[in-house]
């Protein structure tokens, strides 16, 4: 990975000290930051989307628990964010309902910035789909989660090289008791604010498919200038993704484009209302 | 500048100068890259955790022992709810019919019209009475035993061991999973078959989840097997014999989930089942708060308000039906009688059509609805309380015999979804011909079975009475 992005991590360097959450429940009809929340399935989304929001979405020990959207909402240092908790999926490639509910929102909604939530007893098969959303997203978080179990089941995760070698910061927490959530919420903070600047980690594939890529993502660039994920949207467009083809056609793509030259955050919430159709 | 459709014609071309696998490498090279960055930030000791997990999962997931495991799980939940539901359910019935005499009274003393009297008391408050004594014990005890499981993790075990006999059906191996979901709620299980990726595969486990009986069901195969299945036990054996016929008939309903599914992979829906695969998480320990939240809360509390809303008008229904003079009797035995012949030729009779007829809404309610049928729209003071009394009602009144308690459990499981399953069906499918297909696969089952029981019971001569 010779041409891999190498960002140290600065995860530590925030303090949860005087932190402040308020559990907002479904009330959020003002909101300042859109966060999606996504990652496997059986990670613990649900219980940190609990604990962040004071829901009670039911969460169950199996995969494919949550096929439904769930939003809820939290203040944090008198941010007001929208969490939004997406079907768990292992990727992004295959087209079943979950994923592609998983894929449009983190696409098409815009969140401001997305926490991908990682099992930390199987953080290899986690990695598989935590690559696929730095692709799409550069604006993330890793939470490891179920850091008590990995450490009862004798295994360490080093975060800092972890956050070193995806470029993006690598919190880990326990959903289940809240521990590490504040760190991971100003984490969040600093990522959307623009004071940590990640630089994902993007996957250098096949000379031949590299090819095609390099040919193809300066046209889409060309179409929609700006937009960040133009490189996963020519991997798209290669496997024949319908619904991706549709959104180039019907400018869809250029309109996201257009807006990532917007700064200003209330226009992301607008962006976010609409993606949620 | 390019045109979309010129990106679109180059991508297209470009996918075609790709070797045929590039998608096989596009997910080795993520693979690659994962164990990469999982070696350098990942540090294992030892493998203590994992040893137990793997132990108990060699048990519960064994070719013969998972099975068995399976079978007593499904056993003691059963057990554990129909012994638990039989007393909660008569002190419930005892209270709620004993407050009802006391509102008619108070309404007879203020001198209220015998009509209003008998609409609300008789009609309205007795469905409302009669739902909440026979649903209300088995779902607070069956929705939090199932959710300890779920949060075990012990679902995705069972998914595992079903694999095998689904695949052999066309189906998906996941369905096991939107299976057992539907014993707690079919309409659940319904929304919960998205986890299967295969439109095909999605379709069949949409329109088998029926097939499993839902908590709603679940309190008229409890009664009747206890009155009927375990009549002549006595003590702890009334339980455990109602809670064997029970998880009888839970079994059948899986064999019709595996025919259906093979049939219907071999007709309608043709094709090959797809590979998938299925992680196994690790154990947990349930939340044992959240628990008692989220099954008593969020489903028992919700499912009975439910079944309460339709039980109220229905009630009112039953008593209209019940005092609207026809002839020499009431409308309603006018109709139950028109049914009757109808009825017989399952090894029921017009009334238990009725009951099914007026419960299209929700399934819970059925046994309240041919109850409220056959005592006389309430006109009868006392309502009968325990096994006994109902069998006393049934066997002596009504000539029920063990056929049409056996054939009424086949037609419980087997028939139509409630009206809230088909509307699910519908908002999953976008198709009314789906919902429609639902419907006319299940109901047909019913009557087909039934009609087969009842006929072979006539022919060799069994319960004459009850053909």
């Amino acid at each position: 990975m010779k041409n891999a992005a190498f960002v140290p991590s600065e995860s530590c360097a925030t303090c949860p000290a005087f932190a402040q959450l308020e559990r907002m429940g479904i009330k959020m009809d003002r909101f300042d930051h859109v966060i999606a929340l996504a990652g496997n399935p059986n990670t613990g989304k649900s219980t940190l989307f609990n604990a962040l929001t004071g829901l009670k979405q039911h969460t169950g020990n199996w995969p494919g628990k949550t096929v439904r959207r769930a939003e809820g909402g939290y203040q944090f240092n008198g941010v007001r964010y929208k969490l939004v908790d997406l079907p768990g999926t292992y990727s992004l490639l295959s087209t079943s309902q979950d994923e592609e509910v998983a894929r449009n929102f983190l696409l098409f909604g815009q969140p401001d910035c997305t926490v991908i939530v990682a099992d930390a007893t199987a953080l290899e098969r986690n990695l598989n789909l935590i690559l696929q959303i730095l692709e799409i997203t550069d604006k993330a978080v890793v939470a490891v989660n179920l850091i008590d179990e990995a450490r009862r089941k004798g295994i360490e995760v080093d975060t800092r090289a972890l956050s070193c070698d995806l470029g993006v910061p690598a919190v880990p927490i326990v959903a289940r008791t809240g521990e590490g959530v504040m760190a991971l919420l100003s984490s969040v903070a600093d990522v959307i604010a623009g004071r940590l600047q990640t630089q994902p980690r993007r996957v250098c594939y096949t000379p031949q498919l590299q090819a095609a890529l390099d040919e193809l993502v300066p046209l889409i660039e060309s179409l929609a200038p700006g937009l960040p994920n133009a490189r996963w949207v020519a991997l798209r467009l290669l496997d024949g993704d319908a619904r991706l083809q549709q959104a180039l056609l019907s400018g869809e793509l250029a309109e996201i484009a257009r807006r990532q030259h917007v700064p200003e955050s209330r226009l992301s919430r607008q962006i976010a209302v609409v993606g949620q159709q | 500048m390019s045109s979309p459709e010129h990106v679109l014609s180059r991508a297209e071309a470009l996918r075609r100068a790709l070797p045929s696998d590039f998608r096989d490498a596009i997910a080795q090279t993520l693979y690659a890259e994962a164990s990469r960055i999982a070696r350098r930030a990942v540090h294992t000791r030892g493998q203590r955790g994992r040893d137990l997990d793997q132990w108990i999962d060699q048990i519960v997931t064994g070719p013969v022992t998972g099975l068995l495991v399976m079978l007593v799980l499904l056993a003691v939940v059963v057990w554990l709810t129909v012994s638990g539901a039989n007393v909660l359910s008569e002190a419930l019935a005892n209270l709620l019919f004993g407050l009802g005499d006391l509102g008619r009274s108070l309404f007879e003393q203020v001198g209220a019209p015998w009509w209003l009297t008998g609409f609300v008391w008789d009609g309205v408050y007795l469905g409302l009475a009669w739902v909440v004594s026979v649903m209300f014990p088995p779902m607070a005890i069956f929705f939090p035993v199932f959710t300890i499981l779920e949060d075990l993790g012990y679902l995705p075990r069972v998914a595992f061991n079903l694999d095998w006999l689904f695949k052999r059906a066309g189906a998906h191996g996941k369905q096991a999973l939107t299976m057992t979901m539907g014993l707690g709620c079919n309409a659940a299980g319904v929304v919960a078959t998205r986890i299967i990726d295969s439109p095909r595969e999605r379709l069949i486990a949409i329109l088998t989840n029926n097939f499993v009986p839902c908590n709603g069901r679940f309190p008229t195969l409890i009664m009747l097997a206890t009155v009927f299945v375990a009549a002549g036990f006595s003590g702890p054996a009334t339980a455990l014999i109602a809670a064997s016929a029970v998880v009888a008939v839970v079994l059948i309903g899986v064999g019709f989930t595996l025919l259906m599914s093979w049939l219907l992979s071999r007709t309608l829906l043709r094709g090959e089942a797809s590979a998938f695969t299925l992680e196994l998480p690790p154990y947990r320990r349930p939340n044992i708060l959240r628990i008692l939240y989220t099954s008593l809360i969020d489903r028992t509390i919700f499912v009975l308000l439910r079944a309460m809303s339709t039980a109220a008008p229905a009630g009112a229904v039953i008593w209209v039906l019940g005092n609207i003079p026809f002839g020499e009797s009431s409308l309603a035995s006018a109709i139950a009688q028109a049914l009757d012949g109808f009825g017989r030729l399952f090894g029921l009779d017009g009334t238990i059509i009725l009951a099914y007829i007026i419960a299209i809404p929700a399934n819970e309610i059925v046994v309240p609805t041919m109850m409220m049928i056959y005592t006389g729209a309430g006109r009868m003071i006392e309502a009968p309380e325990g096994a006994e009394a109902i069998r006393a009602l049934l066997v002596g009144q009504h000539g029920w015999t063990l056929l049409t308690a056996v054939n009424l459990m086949l037609f419980s499981l087997l028939h139509n979804p409630c009206a809230t399953t088909i509307i699910t069906i519908y908002k999953e499918t976008r198709s009314r011909l789906w919902a429609a297909v639902s419907v006319v696969i299940t109901l047909g089952t019913a009557f087909l079975v039934t009609f087969v029981t009842a006929s072979l019971a006539r022919l060799l001569g069994l319960f004459p009475s009850g053909g």
